[in-house]
């Protein structure tokens, strides 16, 4: 534990680097940066390193319950195999399944939407644009869980207007059965990010050079044409590092299934990895099988990261 | 083919385009508003009108008789949550607000030794989703005897490192070096000048960073879920979340989520719609590089 917190020798060493004589040093600054970064190190350390740390300690333990209650049991060095019971645990492997499903569906329409409509605003036809703007954001300001209250009693019969009226249509749906319940999912997710991400890309695109457009119209480019071929391309690094930001996002996925799961019992308790991590920790109480699940999803998020932060500072030289 | 000037550009358009975008544009706007029009109408309805789903019959208007049984569950337990929810987003985001903008602050203007590294550890937890530490937090938190109290959630929701990152852009930009120089000159001491001068230029960025806290943590969810046994202690999510359990059970709990639902967001929505700038500052500040 006391490992990672510790400065190994490399990093000592690329920061000694770091200090050349270029750099200015204000005399006296050295209190201020102690008393200024203090309160944010403390927390830092408290809330993120230590207990990155003991997820990683926990994980190569096991606790062999003796009898009753919380740190009775005898704990027992197990090396990785929690992190083997994991990966060969099939509620396990179905909650990733059930992620990637959900990722399949939801980010390219997410990324399509709002790139869309971010077209759309951004084409000089659209009326009323701030308004759109606006009106399209507001979901997001919207908690997530009353998101998913809202959607659930929506997806309910005898509640929800919108299934009233397929049923005076004579149409009967089961939104939140079998075929329909990762669509529903994704909907309620799409609905809090279409509007977040649109501002985002209506930003990029507002920074696109006048002149590149006036060039493609003068070349005789149709809007369609000037919008796929041209400003597309142009944003497409914000297009990847949204992508990237909402992968990692979607790996958390938690708040909208608990919730749908008091309605459905399609949504078991460890319908997602942070579900399963949940009940391996608070139902279980396995808290090995929780941490290595927890590691894993951590690595798989660091990864994630560092592929955006290497993505993002391409695209910021080029 | 018209060519219209809109906006100080120039674009070339047909009708028929004009059309196409506009309903298009007006549908994703009623895909965003129509569900939380729904919610409002609803939160006005007695349970039979609810089931009844005929929701545009002002016959049965009874937001005050719903609002009046929301205050009266469990002896105004929602109260309890809705000051709860203050107290942890209000509090948390400015404390957590001022952590972050002298942390930004000092990571932009001064170099020291483990700059870098540091730095990239708040790179690195930005990205991480706290739902994955929650487990060792609670376990170190219960070893503390924190857990169960209302400082688990509290000090947790103080921690953000975007917040830092947010915050270290908008040093860049609105404090200028000349500034701090001058006041070096004069004499001034670095934490008098980060209190008296740079505080007050990173004003904006303060708000910004204050507003996306104050947001993540009313919506927070799961770290409550795991650290809070006793309901009096729950923020408004939380809250809602147990109410609906039991409303799958009796219906009578419907009305009662469904207008809490709506109180719990008026405060973000009121605070989105007025300061609209600094949610635009801090979404592309953060976003688009």
């Amino acid at each position: 534990m006391t490992a990672t917190i510790e400065t190994p020798p490399v990093a000592t060493q690329a920061a000694k680097q770091c200090r050349r004589p270029s750099e200015t040093r204000v005399p006296g600054q050295q209190r201020a940066v102690v008393v200024l970064l203090a309160p944010f190190a403390a927390l830092c350390l408290g809330v993120f390193v230590v207990p990155a740390a003991y997820a990683i300690y926990l994980s190569v333990f096991s606790q062999l319950h003796s009898g009753l209650g919380f740190g009775n049991g005898r704990t027992v060095f197990v090396g990785l195999h929690n992190f083997v019971v994991v990966l060969t645990d099939p509620s396990f492997l179905r909650s990733i399944g059930v992620t990637l499903a959900y990722i399949v569906l939801f980010i390219p329409i997410l990324v399509v939407g709002s790139l869309a409509f971010a077209l759309l605003l951004d084409s000089g036809l659209a009326r009323a644009r701030q308004f759109a703007q606006t009106a399209l954001f507001l979901p997001h300001a919207v908690p997530g869980i009353i998101a998913a209250i809202i959607w659930l009693y929506l997806y309910t019969p005898g509640i929800s207007p919108v299934l009233a009226l397929l049923y005076d249509l004579n149409i009967q749906v089961d939104l939140l059965g079998q075929t329909l319940l990762i669509p529903s999912m994704v909907n309620i997710a799409l609905w809090g990010g279409l509007g977040y991400n649109t501002v985002i890309f209506y930003t990029a695109l507002q920074a696109v050079p006048r002149e590149v457009m006036e060039a493609a119209a003068v070349d005789g480019a149709g809007a369609v044409r000037t919008a796929l071929r041209v400003k597309v391309p142009m944003v497409r690094a914000s297009v990847v590092t949204v992508g990237m930001f909402t992968l990692v996002g979607t790996l958390q996925l938690f708040t909208e299934p608990m919730l749908l799961a008091q309605s459905t019992p399609l949504i078991g308790n460890r319908f997602t990895p942070n579900m399963y991590i949940f009940d391996a920790a608070f139902n279980r109480s396995n808290y090995g099988l929780a941490s290595a699940a927890s590691v894993l999803l951590l690595v798989l998020c660091c990864l994630l990261s560092y592929a955006v932060a290497r993505y993002s500072s391409r695209g910021a030289r080029a | 083919m018209t060519t219209t000037e809109l906006g100080g550009r120039v674009r070339r358009g047909t009708r028929a385009g004009t059309i196409a975008t506009n309903v298009v544009i007006a549908a994703g706007t009623l895909y965003a508003l129509l569900p939380l029009l729904w919610l409002l109408l609803a939160a006005t309805k007695n349970a039979e009108a609810l089931f009844s789903s005929n929701l545009l019959d002002v016959a049965n208007f009874d937001l005050a008789g719903n609002i009046e049984a929301l205050l009266d569950e469990d002896d105004g337990l929602f109260l309890r949550w809705y000051a709860n929810s203050i107290l942890y987003a209000v509090i948390g985001a400015a404390v957590g607000a001022l952590v972050s903008t002298a942390a930004g602050y000092v990571f932009d203007k001064y170099s020291f030794r483990g700059k870098k590294q540091l730095y990239a550890l708040v790179l690195i937890s930005v990205m991480i989703p706290g739902t994955v530490l929650a487990l060792p937090m609670y376990l170190i938190a219960s070893r503390l005897e924190l857990a169960n109290t209302m400082w688990a959630v509290f000090l947790t929701v103080l921690f953000n490192p975007f917040g830092v990152y947010l915050a270290r852009i908008f040093a860049t930009g609105y404090v200028p070096g000349e500034v701090l120089e001058a006041a070096r000159v004069d004499g001034a001491s670095e934490l008098h000048i980060f209190f008296r001068i740079g505080l007050r230029m990173l004003g904006p960025g303060f708000v910004t960073v204050f507003l996306f806290q104050l947001t993540s943590i009313w919506n927070n969810f799961f770290l409550p879920l795991v650290m809070l046994s006793d309901e009096k202690l729950y923020p408004l999510s939380l809250g809602l979340y147990s109410w609906n359990s039991q409303a799958t059970i009796t219906p009578e709990y419907y009305p009662i989520v469904i207008v809490g639902s709506l109180l719990a967001l008026i405060p973000l929505v009121v605070a989105f719609l007025m300061l609209q700038r600094y949610w635009r500052s801090g979404l592309t500040a953060g976003s688009v590089k």
